[in-house]
């Protein structure tokens, strides 16, 4: 079957089977290999991305579902060579190690502040809860996000960064 | 001085980037957080083709028989291959990395569920998965061995009928320490204390998979593979044996890796399946396997059954301790571990104590579970050495109804006793204990937290505080003691200066998220002065680094790391022969101030790292007998392990209505010696303290009787969560390895070493008024809530 969506605000179109997962669709069909994939059934969340703006997990979604909508993928996160804070954040807090779970970290906690630009240690934790990281122990995930909050807020200061 | 201190001061000298050790962010961040990483399963080669396994749905059965006709005909199919056509070619066996082989595909019969059966080559990875369906096993079911307790009876099935001869299933049987002298010091004890103690078998679960691309070029001879391997050199070697090829023909590339924890320190049927894939179609082949193949086919880890006994005065001075192991190593003892050690290190059971006696006797057996046993960060099993020995001493604490910390304080060994030799023959080169102790206590604020737990227990709520204070031993190791498979456990690192001061530094070692690109970078800069930012490290590709044995038992700083301390020496002291040229004074008249050497009284005189790499590659003269170029190699071979320690305590609330376990406070100290960037080593215990929630907690890899796996996928194998781990707190002290170049200590698995039993002794704490002194992981509500009415059991 013919699909055509918007991915990254490009508008792509291919020739897929109707069973093609959307994560294998954006690795496989599209290149774009940022989105990892890391089990089955919707547990670790390493695949996670935007559909219309709201994380979802790739793995348990078909291509074909995607089709006609807007995806927003970890390669879409940097816009015109200007990181987004999410992004600084990560790399000034030590909010990775291994990097496999970062890109669906990044997308699941951009879309947070988003919708809320100064969580809590608890509304963090509780955005990322359904995704794994092996690596991190998350308190630097938690860290980074408020990082890029207080980036966004102007608000960031030595001090506070430290006491992050 | 916490972690939170350090950052703060960190911060504060922001601008100031590290020309060595210190807070430096890291040089591999920028391509993750853009989702450009570069792991095996992102490789697109052209034409292509993708592998998938059949496994056995099964514990334990004879194979009949398997018709692929049906597969061979799938159009999209290129390639179906069962044990029976490995088996003409030879390669239907492999060698374990512990002296036993594994089968790649089974030939006679399977011996674990999820046993690799048959691979099939097609087109697509959808159309390999469609094939594998359509081929027709028969199988004869046989009795599966699952209850290790029950594996050395006499009518139990054998499970190793391919070892001529085996008439049971019994692996090995190992001893250390005194056996005669330990019985002497327990008859003469005032308490004696026994408790049955079971770490279950867990699995590391790295968020990538395993995986390769197998390329076999026909027309050079040459195979590349690109692999999830934590041993990059090692698995080549091991592939030359194998598979006949030529090592220099072989080029292993350990691309990115999405986490190992020792998961991906074995050679697993699908890389040699990928392999022959290639070999059999000319084409390049992909192996990616999934989550259940990952749970239920890979290495494990523990699966250890202890009885653990300790032996004191009545006011608390410990004598000695003894353990009887039984250990469950799967259908093939595929343990990764130096040769001389089959239980790996777990003989430094008698932890930080200085003990009259120690023994341990075990007892490895054969079973019907997928093959492994050293894996999840464990430093070659002294995270079950560790879990024993702060359970029993915390066993004895209760006897005695004695403080747990007080308890510890009264035995550590003192610092005036270092080096320090283990009454199992281990040699601890430095540590400094109270002072860790008490660090993590003045966090915690101790003695307020026995307080709060007082006024709890009145009130009938139930708070726990748990202690454990560890030992490990890491940086495998003295290449006249270890060996993996006949293979020095020696690393080596080769460093260049190009002509304008910039520098690629080679590693054997291998970095699975540590941060190698950065922390490499920083001990090479330290040491010549040469800005992190300016040195390249090349890591993971057979053909362009030097031999080493790889990446696992925290074995990078302590060993790597000092090959690249001392092949950057190398090059300064070549660098201060070139320099006494370039300023005309003899070399004892120069001074090194980090990147650059000046005349002795005279600081304006002096040249930079950078003019004198200019001089080494130039054309002016050198000093007589100095060839050009500013690069050099060395192989290091430690003397010695080094023995990070730490100090833990983990404060727990117990729900009495549905007896769940909140971790609500971690205070972890750690000593590994010289810090090389904190940033770093604080996300390497940050791990480890969440894989020790997931082990006291919520993992396991359990089996029913019939052999089928119950962890076999993340909803049935539970991994904390950020919603299960609290905030982290972390201090440190420091207290340098005497024989390392830069008196580093491994990090990695300090914390999944140590923080098992912190969290255990504190909910078997929060439960005292229940009257327990022991209770088995993972403590789910269900285990705790039976526990809290007298009906515990052993998980296994």
């Amino acid at each position: 079957m013919r699909v055509t969506m918007t991915v990254n605000g490009e508008e792509v179109t291919r020739e897929i089977e109707g069973r093609l997962l959307l994560v294998h669709f954006l690795r496989d069909h599209l290149g774009l290999t940022g989105t990892h994939w890391g089990c089955d059934t919707s547990n670790c969340g390493t695949c996670v991305v935007w559909l219309d703006n709201e994380p979802v997990k790739s793995c348990t979604v078909l291509a074909a579902m995607a089709g006609g909508h807007e995806v927003r993928t970890v390669e879409g996160l940097e816009q015109n060579g200007q990181l987004d804070p999410i992004q600084r954040g990560f790399m000034e807090c030590h909010g990775l190690q291994c990097g496999f779970c970062t890109p669906g970290m990044m997308m699941t906690t951009r879309a947070l502040l988003d919708r809320n630009p100064n969580p809590t240690q608890q509304e963090i934790r509780e955005a990322i809860s359904g995704q794994i990281c092996r690596c991190t122990g998350y308190a630097t995930i938690v860290r980074s996000v408020q990082w890029a909050a207080a980036e966004e807020a102007g608000t960031r200061t030595v001090l506070e960064e430290a006491s992050s | 001085m916490t972690a939170t201190e350090e950052r703060r001061t960190a911060f504060e000298d922001n601008d100031k980037k590290p020309l060595g050790h210190g807070r430096m962010l890291r040089k591999e961040d920028p391509r993750f957080i853009r989702g450009r990483g570069h792991y095996v399963d992102d490789l697109q080669l052209p034409g292509m083709l993708h592998l998938a396994i059949l496994r056995a749905p099964m514990a334990h059965a004879k194979i009949l028989s398997i018709d692929t006709s049906v597969a061979q005909a799938h159009p999209k199919v290129k390639l179906v291959v069962t044990g029976a056509m490995l088996a003409e070619k030879g390669l239907a066996w492999m060698p374990t990395l512990s002296n036993d082989v594994q089968a790649v595909l089974a030939t006679d019969k399977v011996r674990f569920q999820g046993q690799e059966v048959a691979f099939v080559v097609a087109e697509d990875r959808y159309a390999a998965r469609d094939a594998l369906e359509l081929i027709d096993v028969e199988y004869e079911i046989l009795p599966p061995v699952i209850d290790v307790r029950k594996a050395l009876e006499p009518d139990a099935p054998v499970i190793r009928t391919d070892l001529e001869g085996k008439t049971d299933n019994h692996c090995f049987d190992w001893e250390t320490g005194d056996a005669a002298a330990t019985q002497a010091v327990f008859d003469k004890a005032d308490v004696v204390v026994t408790e049955d103690i079971v770490y279950p078998r867990v699995h590391p679960a790295p968020m990538e998979t395993c995986g390769s691309v197998a390329d076999f070029d026909a027309v050079e001879g040459k195979l590349t593979l690109w692999t999830t391997s934590q041993a990059p050199h090692a698995h080549r070697t091991l592939y030359a044996i194998v598979a006949g090829l030529p090592e220099h023909m072989i080029r292993v590339v350990s691309p990115d890796i999405g986490g190992g924890f020792g998961n991906k320190v074995p050679i697993y049927p699908g890389y040699v399946c990928s392999i022959v894939g290639s070999l059999l179609t000319g084409k390049p082949v992909k192996w990616m396997e999934d989550r259940s193949e990952n749970l239920t086919s890979t290495g494990f880890a523990r699966d250890y059954v202890m009885r653990g006994e300790i032996a004191a005065t009545k006011d608390g001075r410990i004598l000695a301790i003894r353990t009887n192991v039984l250990a469950d190593h799967g259908a093939f003892n595929g343990t990764a571990a130096p040769v001389k050690y089959p239980a790996g290190f777990f003989g430094v059971f008698t932890g930080s104590y200085d003990l009259e006696a120690a023994y341990c006797h075990m007892t490895a057996v054969y079973t019907n579970k997928a093959p492994g046993g050293v894996a999840y960060a464990c430093s070659f099993r002294i995270t079950e050495a560790v879990y024993l020995v702060e359970r029993i001493v915390d066993c004895l604490a209760y006897e005695l109804k004695m403080d747990p910390v007080e308890l510890r304080l009264r035995n550590l060994i003192k610092p005036e006793q270092f080096p320090y030799t283990t009454k199992t023959g281990w040699v601890y080169d430095s540590g400094n204990y109270e002072p860790t102790l008490r660090e993590a206590m003045r966090i915690a604020g101790y003695d307020e937290l026995r307080r709060e737990q007082a006024e709890k227990r009145e009130r009938g709520e139930l708070m726990g505080i748990g202690v454990s204070f560890f030992t490990e031993a890491v940086g495998a190791g003295p290449r006249k003691d270890m060996d993996i498979l006949g293979l020095g456990m020696a690393d080596a690192c080769e460093l260049r200066v190009h002509p304008t001061g910039k520098a690629v530094v080679r590693l054997s070692c291998m970095s699975q998220g540590q941060g190698h690109e950065t922390t490499f970078a920083q001990i090479v800069a330290e040491e010549i002065g040469i800005p992190p930012a300016d040195i390249q490290v090349v890591k993971g590709d057979t053909d362009q680094t030097p031999f080493g044995l790889g990446t696992y038992g925290s074995r990078s700083t302590p060993v790597s790391g000092a090959a690249a301390a001392m092949v950057a020496r190398k090059v300064r002291d070549k660098a201060r022969i070139i320099a006494s040229g370039m300023l005309e004074v003899s070399v004892a008249d120069l001074e090194w101030e980090k990147g650059s050497f000046h005349v002795t009284g005279d600081p304006s005189k002096s040249v930079t790292i950078q003019d004198i790499a200019m001089r080494a590659h130039g054309a002016g003269d050198l000093p007589e007998g100095i060839e050009g170029g500013l690069d050099a190699e060395v192989c290091y071979n430690p003397s010695n392990l080094t023995y990070p320690h730490g100090a833990y305590i983990c404060v727990v609330d117990v729900d009495p209505g549905t007896a769940e376990v909140k971790v609500r406070r971690f205070v972890a100290v750690d000593d590994c010696g010289t810090r090389i960037n904190p940033m770093i080593i604080e996300g390497q215990v940050h791990g480890g303290l969440t894989d020790g929630v997931g082990m006291a907690l919520m993992e396991i890899i359990a089996f029913d009787e019939d052999g089928n796996c119950l962890g076999g996928s993340l909803m049935d194998y539970l991994i904390p969560t950020a919603l299960e781990v609290p905030d982290w707190e972390t201090g440190f002290t420091v207290t340098p390895s005497p024989h390392h170049p830069i008196g580093a200590k491994g990090i990695g698995e300090s914390a999944t070493v140590g923080s098992p039993p912190a969290i255990v002794n504190a909910v078997v704490d929060a439960l005292k008024p229940y009257g327990i002194r022991h209770a088995d992981m993972p403590l789910t509500p269900s285990r705790v809530w039976e526990a809290m009415r007298g009906n515990h059991q052993p998980p296994i």
